[in-house]
């Protein structure tokens, strides 16, 4: 499996669940030196700290080396040099590249131009094919399987990548779906239509409340305020839906809540303690999936 | 002078290309997509001619110019009832339509602005999809879709 991972699509079914397979491997033993003498970009030209801090991680427990930057304000980047020149010089002295970019196709681009392996931590409001293997992962871990789930996503699924490329993911898995959004910043009607032409059953609600009590999975997002042009639109929607723990007395036993963090008010701290948190052992579940992709990606799994 | 025909409003080609049925309003649209703008070649351009079919065409005349399908198809995006006409010797000798291109490559900008092609010199490439009989262009790279009427 040598090639790159810029979109979720670019994976079959089958090399999804070989990336979760090895995952739970990692799992079982987060240290494994078998990139040892390798060294990997991390290159991040917009900020970011779970995803970053996670693939660095990674790296390091895999046993390679991390070269690369947080933030393109100290690089050539500045002083006008184009992506593709960045990428180009980058190639020439790593074995992968694990970069996120602000500008949407630029991870696609930049795999076109490296002559290693691109790992898309990011491209804007485009994909983020590594939170999403995590999500499956997850849900794996939770369900003790795929096929077969009712999973609602609740929030900003207009702009929210993450719940794009999730859908896109679990369409292999006979799913079906409660969209729960504002009318602002409901699901774009050309996922919906990805949704009809496989068969998969959606229902769409504004009320947080009415698929609380028959979901498997309940997958929260934050309203970023980052994909807003207008400051108005942000306003009158950010605290759109709050969910309390209060709210899930109703709730299926093996229900989990999932949140791609960071969270800021749609879920109370009170839900923390609850059997139904799941968000924290999912970002811890990150460094796992980060390391079975690098892994995967490189041919050594 | 060449004396002119009443039927016939555009002089006779002797070797070439005519493209008919061009939409009137895509004439330049048209000549853009097949790159024919400050080319030598002797070329003539009818809009808002009187169509039976359309009420109002467009037409190109290209002397000595032969395009490859690929090439013409690209017009299928803004001109999918256009018919090809290739002229030897004052003949029609070959009708062609026009098929919608699976893949175009650097014709069309993408519509989103936080795309990469819209900030650096990338070259645009779309998967051309139909819906509801229009085509739709979708993103090779930001995977957005562009409707065609805004794209060029």
């Amino acid at each position: 499996m040598n090639k790159s991972l810029i979109s979720i699509q670019d994976f079959s079914k089958d090399e999804i669940l070989h990336v979760l397979e090895t995952a739970k491997e990692f799992e079982r033993n987060r240290v494994q030196n078998i990139l040892e003498g390798k060294v990997i970009a991390c290159i991040f030209f917009e900020p970011s700290t779970r995803t970053r801090l996670s693939f660095e991680t990674a790296v390091n427990r895999l046993g390679a080396k991390v070269i690369g930057f947080s933030d393109a304000t100290n690089t050539s980047v500045s002083k006008g040099e184009t992506l593709k020149d960045t990428i180009k010089m980058v190639s020439n002295y790593v074995d992968m590249i694990i970069m996120r970019h602000p500008l949407e196709g630029s991870s696609r681009y930049a795999s076109e131009v490296s002559s290693v392996p691109v790992v898309n931590a990011g491209d804007g409001a485009n994909q983020h094919p590594s939170q999403t293997l995590l999500d499956l992962y997850t849900i794996m871990q939770t369900q003790g399987r795929l096929d077969n789930l009712k999973i609602n996503m609740v929030g900003d699924l207009k702009y929210g990548r993450t719940t794009h490329s999730l859908l896109q993911a679990m369409s292999h898995f006979s799913p079906e779906f409660v969209f729960t959004a504002p009318e602002e910043l409901k699901m774009p009607v050309e996922y919906k239509d990805f949704l009809d032409r496989r068969g998969i059953r959606y229902a769409e609600t504004t009320s947080l409340e009415e698929h609380l009590d028959d979901c498997d999975i309940l997958y929260m997002t934050r309203v970023q305020q980052e994909r807003f042009t207008d400051p108005m639109e942000y306003e009158k929607v950010k605290d759109v839906y709050r969910l309390k723990a209060s709210m899930l007395d109703g709730v299926k036993r093996n229900m989990k809540i999932l949140h791609p963090l960071p969270r800021v008010n749609e879920i109370d701290q009170d839900v923390d303690d609850t059997p139904y948190a799941y968000y924290f052992k999912q970002a811890e579940n990150g460094l796992y999936v980060r390391m079975a992709i690098i892994s995967c990606l490189l041919g050594y799994r | 002078m060449e004396s002119i025909n009443k039927e016939l409003k555009v002089s006779a080609l002797e070797n070439g290309t005519v493209l008919d049925h061009i939409p009137a309003e895509n004439v330049y649209k048209a000549l853009d997509i097949l790159g024919l703008k400050g080319i030598c070649n002797q070329i003539t351009i009818g809009i808002n001619l009187h169509s039976k079919q359309y009420g109002k065409k467009g037409i190109i005349k290209i002397a000595d110019r032969f395009f490859e399908d690929d090439e013409l198809n690209k017009l299928a995006l803004i001109a999918p009832q256009a018919t090809v006409n290739i002229i030897r010797n004052f003949q029609v000798v070959e009708k062609k339509k026009l098929v919608l291109p699976h893949e175009i490559s650097g014709i069309a900008r993408c519509m989103n602005p936080k795309c990469i092609t819209n900030h650096q010199p990338v070259r645009t490439k779309f998967t051309v999809m139909e819906e509801n009989g229009e085509p739709v262009l979708l993103c090779h790279y930001c995977e957005k879709r562009s409707d065609i009427k805004s794209l060029f």
